[in-house]
């Protein structure tokens, strides 16, 4: 069982070795992410079957204090996590294939390999076994994921970037860091255990202080005002902003919050002492002004990122409010907002590769070219918003429920104020692309054209060195990628009819 | 053989010096002091397991029965000082060869070996010696020789450089003199374990505080601590690349080495601590040191000098640790000793490969070699990753310890100034690597990676610096245990 | 202050004199070989300073005499640590002298204003 977990973080790390070498056969190296990516998923696969049985397994890698591991541990929590991540890890490479050969991007090795490592630091935060841990994996991710956000090389994606890491970097260690080492100071652990290892350790004046080093010190959550590197990291291609920026690296964030809250603090505790009241706050203001900044933003990975900033701070909101009810909807919307919003970004690229459109306002009409990819992003759409049928409706309903439980009136109305919002900054743009006037004859892109897929490894030797050879005459969505969509946009409506997997990981987590 | 381990820990490298020049060839030269580094480390290894073991080592020079002979005493503290410094040596030795061979002359090049190993057996003798003035005299030997290896540097600059430091190092060694005189006068005796028998009988006395102040200011000047740092950026900057490795790693930990033997094992923990009060003059400098200087490495144009003033920052963490007066602050000085050598060496060897293949440490230099030299820049980039303290590397694990140190004594905004400057490391280190791997190489097409003969010894500390810092618990066994030594006589 | 304690430790006044005299040298003069001049001033003070607290009140060098078991002597010890220290000094006399030597190769001067001023045109010109 212990193997398993070890796997989990060497399989995509013996991947990306396997992509270093094939660096020369572009076919080859595709399948070998596909390939890893698969056993990837199976591997985690195994694992939820044993956690979901009551197995909790865990292995110390190493100890670098005495006393603090390098610990892996599965429980329902990460099992969650990590399941969301790896099988997105399959479509996102499936439809990177599509993506960066339709684009012509260069340095694709770098680009796979740095993927394949982002995936193993996600991992080790999903199975981290104590904060150490996970503080440790949190910050390889920044850095593994640093060369992806400057993948183009530009003047303004080392700006970004410069942005990304800063900011990434200053909350971890200034807030993260100094949280990890007074819990450690107080507790003597750092140890994930259930309940929470602060009860009794800590002076009901301290615990406010300490969530908020956490809550603002891991700040790929994103809650303001520690969001600005998810803006800047559109920069890169759109397969890093769908799975990382959208589902990997920022789910991190808000899964180390939950996770934090849940095994450090203990729910209940943080409940007892009131300690989260006006972080709760922190994160409906978050929710309501990323919303709203959402609105400005023309530009279509924007305004995505904006929604983004928003609907991350749901996560941070349930797990704020402390009680089991939230705890659940928390863990639920990290998995319905990663399903929604992923194939919100993967539409995004798709139309990037197809017609070369960024913004909002060109979309007019387009839909009727892209049909596919235009009935995807309304399904994301309806996902995020929280509308049956899909999946984002369960999440809405228990974060509502649990506002309620905790007596937070006001924060009911603020999901629904904001779920308002999104509906209307997102339903433009379907509503443009099948409704919209076309402002001038374009040449007609469409969806799955077959030109722009560049081959499985079936014909290696037709393009062997040279990736992205295909030229563009016909401007279709590549295929590979339209595939992609339609698997995360199916995805958004099964999980409203098969929540199941999910719902009962958390119910574990909260043990009721 | 090895009861005599402590003595041939000095002898080695000493006779070995003025073999070196005796040898025509650079090459033989290089390989004697190849030889003579690695024993020395071989030595310190053994003497280390040693203490460990079966407890402080006494050695009678001559037979010279202590206190009236000189006495080598070897206990946990300085086995561990004998590790680093003899280890930085046995790293830095091999490497030297291609690096001295392109930045001095052919002619000097057995000349540099015989300072060389002159200024290694100085550090060594200063750790190992149990006599006052016994460690004077190993300083000026170290100095001596590091003035005359400072100034083989290629560009003029060097001379000066050395000359100012020869200034300001002779002054600083003449008031540690000064300060032993004192003490002599009060006591009747050289010897440290007799001192700090004798000591407490005449703290009252003025001298003796007078004899604190003179060694103090010595000390920092030798260890660079803020505002007594003037000679360290410009020494380093233009010395040649692997002395300014060596150095960097070595010379300033000795000095803090030999402030905390003094000031804590001579002194007694107590006296400085509750009379002098050496906790609350330090604390001030070290936190001034440590945002000054790191604030003022990130305007550095030139990398070598940016890391020299990164290293006067660093010295302030060390100091810092000692200012909070634990046995956890203690141990945080001690870690970082040892960590900061393997950080700052692995950083200086990168920037000498591109010394080597560049012929400058400009920051415009290093354009464009994250991917001309990948290995080189990949070896910096740890190393700067190291500085910073991100988790697995050392540089975590000593800040780890000082975070802890402060939150003990409640200094929780001490805590918060070491994790923002830990931010400033990050900015001057990113500026480099952004230049290195943002930019197009502007040179040579054949221009190639450095060899295998500069790589290996930089990888080596790049590997030590992962090493340790994913498996910390037998240096932070060995520091603690060292610290609680040093902290004898004050509560825990 | 008394005139006793004036006298009775005259040996520390001269030695305070000339440490001043030394340091005083080294800070105010820009002329490298008068530097080093003030730096060998400052260390033969200390010289004094160990040499005269030697001696003992009417004790003999200390030369053992044959047959005489209470003669006094003076205090061998510093008289030993003071000659190394005086190899010292001439070492680092000797290194001081030989890099003004240098620097007047290749700077032309050993004026310290001078040589900065040298080196702040080298740094601006590149």
């Amino acid at each position: 069982m212990t193997t398993l977990l070890l796997l989990a973080l060497a399989v995509p790390v013996a991947g990306a070795v396997f992509i270093a070498l094939l660096r020369r056969n572009p076919n080859a190296r595709e399948a070998a992410s596909l390939v890893t990516a698969g056993a990837l998923f199976a591997i985690v696969l195994r694992i939820y079957q044993a956690v979901s049985g009551g197995a909790r397994p865990e292995v110390t890698l190493a100890e670098p204090l005495p006393g603090i591991r390098i610990a892996l541990e599965a429980e329902p929590l990460g099992v969650l996590f990590a399941l969301i991540a790896s099988f997105l890890w399959i479509v996102t490479t499936a439809y990177s294939i599509g993506y960066m050969r339709g684009h012509h991007e260069k340095n694709q090795t770098r680009f796979y390999l740095f993927f394949a490592f982002a995936i193993a630091s996600v991992m080790g935060v999903a199975f981290a076994g104590n904060l150490f841990t996970l503080f440790a994996f949190y910050e390889v991710l920044s850095l593994a994921t640093f060369p992806l956000v400057t993948h183009a090389g530009t003047e303004k994606a080392k700006r970004a970037g410069r942005v990304y890491l800063g900011i990434l970097f200053s909350t971890s260690v200034v807030f993260q860091l100094l949280g990890i080492i007074w819990v450690y100071a107080v507790a003597g652990t750092v140890d994930f255990e259930p309940g929470g290892i602060l009860r009794g350790n800590v002076g009901a004046g301290l615990v406010p202080i300490l969530l908020a080093l956490f809550v603002f010190g891991i700040g790929k959550a994103a809650v303001m005002p520690f969001h600005r590197w998810l803006p800047a990291a559109m920069v890169a291609p759109t397969p890093v902003s769908a799975l990382l920026h959208a589902v990997a690296v920022v789910k991190a964030g808000v899964f180390a919050v939950l996770k934090v809250t849940v095994y450090i603090f203990g729910f209940e505790f943080v409940a007892e002492t009131g300690a989260s009241l006006w972080l709760m706050w922190a994160a409906a203001a978050t929710i309501i002004l990323g919303s709203l900044v959402a609105f400005t933003k023309d530009n279509l990975k924007a305004r995505l990122a904006y929604s983004t900033v928003s609907q991350l701070s749901y996560v941070v909101l349930g797990a704020m409010l402390a009680n089991a009810l939230g705890v659940v909807g928390s863990g639920m919307h990290i998995a319905m907002h990663a399903f929604g919003k992923i194939t919100l970004f993967f539409c995004a690229g798709a139309i990037m590769v197809a017609a070369h459109k960024s913004e909002v306002s060109q979309l007019n009409g387009l839909g009727r070219q892209m049909p596919v990819t235009f009935a995807a992003f309304l399904i994301g759409t309806l996902s995020i918003v929280g509308l049956p049928p899909t999946g984002g409706a369960w999440s809405k309903w228990f974060l509502g429920v649990g506002s309620v439980e905790a007596g937070q009136i006001g924060l009911v109305a603020v999901l629904m104020l904001s779920s308002l919002l999104s509906l209307a900054y997102l339903l433009e743009i379907p509503l443009r692309g099948f409704f919209g006037k076309e402002a001038g004859g374009t040449h007609a892109p469409a969806d799955g054209h077959a030109h722009a897929a560049g081959g499985g490894p079936a014909d290696a030797h037709a393009h062997a060195g040279a990736p992205g050879h295909d030229d563009h005459a016909h401007h279709g969505a590549p295929r590979w990628s339209v595939a992609a969509i339609a698997v995360t946009a199916s995805a958004c409506i099964a999980l409203f009819v098969y929540p199941e997997p999910f719902y009962r990981l958390m119910t574990m987590v909260t043990g009721q | 053989m090895s009861a005599h381990l402590p003595i041939l820990q000095v002898v080695v490298p000493l006779l070995a010096a003025p073999f070196c020049l005796f040898l025509k060839r650079g090459r033989m030269a290089w390989g004697l002091a190849v030889f003579a580094s690695w024993a020395a480390l071989a030595i310190a290894l053994a003497l280390l397991g040693q203490v460990t073991q079966e407890g402080v080592l006494s050695y009678a020079i001559g037979d010279w029965v202590p206190p009236i002979g000189i006495e080598y005493r070897v206990d946990i503290v300085n086995a561990w000082v004998l590790v680093i410094v003899s280890g930085i040596g046995a790293v830095v030795a091999p490497y030297s060869m291609a690096s001295i061979e392109r930045e001095v002359e052919a002619g000097r090049i057995p000349l540099f070996y015989a300072a060389y190993l002159l200024c290694l057996s100085g550090l060594l003798g200063i750790t190992i010696t149990g006599d006052m003035f016994n460690v004077f005299v190993f300083l000026e030997i170290s100095s001596l020789s590091a003035y005359a290896l400072i100034a083989l540097g290629q560009a003029r600059r060097a001379l000066t450089s050395a000359f100012r430091y020869l200034i300001m190092g002779s002054v600083g060694a003449t008031f540690i003199v000064i300060g032993i005189g004192l003490l002599y006068v009060m006591t009747g005796s050289l010897n440290m374990a007799d001192l700090a028998q004798l000591l407490p009988e005449v703290w009252d006395s003025r001298t003796v505080k007078v004899a604190y102040g003179f060694l103090a200011v010595g000390f920092c000047l030798k260890l660079a601590l803020f505002p007594l740092h003037l000679w360290l950026p410009n020494a380093y900057t233009y010395a040649p690349s692997a002395v300014t490795a060596f150095m960097a790693s070595t010379a300033t930990k000795v000095a803090v080495y030999m402030l905390l033997r003094f000031f804590l094992t001579v002194f007694g923990a107590p006296f400085s601590f509750d009379v002098m009060a050496l906790d609350r003059v330090l604390l001030p400098l070290a936190l001034v040191a440590i945002a000054s200087m790191s604030l003022v490495a990130i305007f550095q144009v030139n990398v070598k000098r940016l890391l020299a003033y990164s290293s006067v920052a660093q010295i302030g963490y060390m100091i810092l640790g000692l200012s909070f007066a634990t046995v956890t602050g203690l141990t945080a000085t001690l870690l970082h000793l040892f960590n900061h050598a393997l950080m700052k060496g692995a950083l200086f060897m990168a920037m000498g490969c591109v010394m080597y293949r560049i012929g400058s440490v400009h920051i415009n230099a290093v354009a464009g070699l994250g991917r001309r030299m990948p290995w080189t820049m990949a070896a910096f980039v740890a190393g700067g990753l190291s500085l910073v303290g991100v988790p697995l590397t050392v540089g975590f694990v000593s800040k780890w310890y000082l975070i802890l140190g402060a939150l003990e004594r409640g200094w929780w905004w001490a805590a918060i100034l070491v994790l923002l400057t830990s931010l400033l490391a990050l900015v001057y280190i990113w500026r480099v690597v952004e230049v290195a791997y943002f930019r197009d190489f502007p040179g040579d097409e054949a221009t190639r990676e450095a060899p295998w003969t500069l790589l290996g010894p930089t990888w080596a500390l790049v590997a030590l610096n992962l090493y340790f810092g994913i498996d910390a618990g037998r240096t932070v066994g060995i520091a603690r245990q060292a610290a609680e030594v040093l902290m004898a006589g004050i509560g825990p | 202050m008394s005139l006793d304690l004036l006298v009775s430790h005259y040996n520390y006044w001269v030695v305070i004199f000339l440490m001043m005299v030394g340091f005083y040298i080294l800070i105010s003069r820009g002329n490298l070989i008068k530097k080093v001049v003030g730096l060998n001033v400052f260390q033969t003070s200390v010289f004094m300073l160990y040499i005269s607290m030697g001696k003992v009140n009417g004790g003999t060098p200390p030369i053992l005499i044959y047959g005489e078991t209470d003669v006094l002597y003076s205090n061998p010890l510093p008289h030993v640590l003071i000659l190394t220290a005086i190899v010292v000094g001439i070492a680092t006399t000797s290194v001081g002298l030989a890099l003004a030597v240098r620097i007047k190769e290749a700077y032309g001067t050993i004026e310290e204003d001078e040589i900065n001023a040298i080196e702040a045109r080298t740094e601006a010109t590149g």
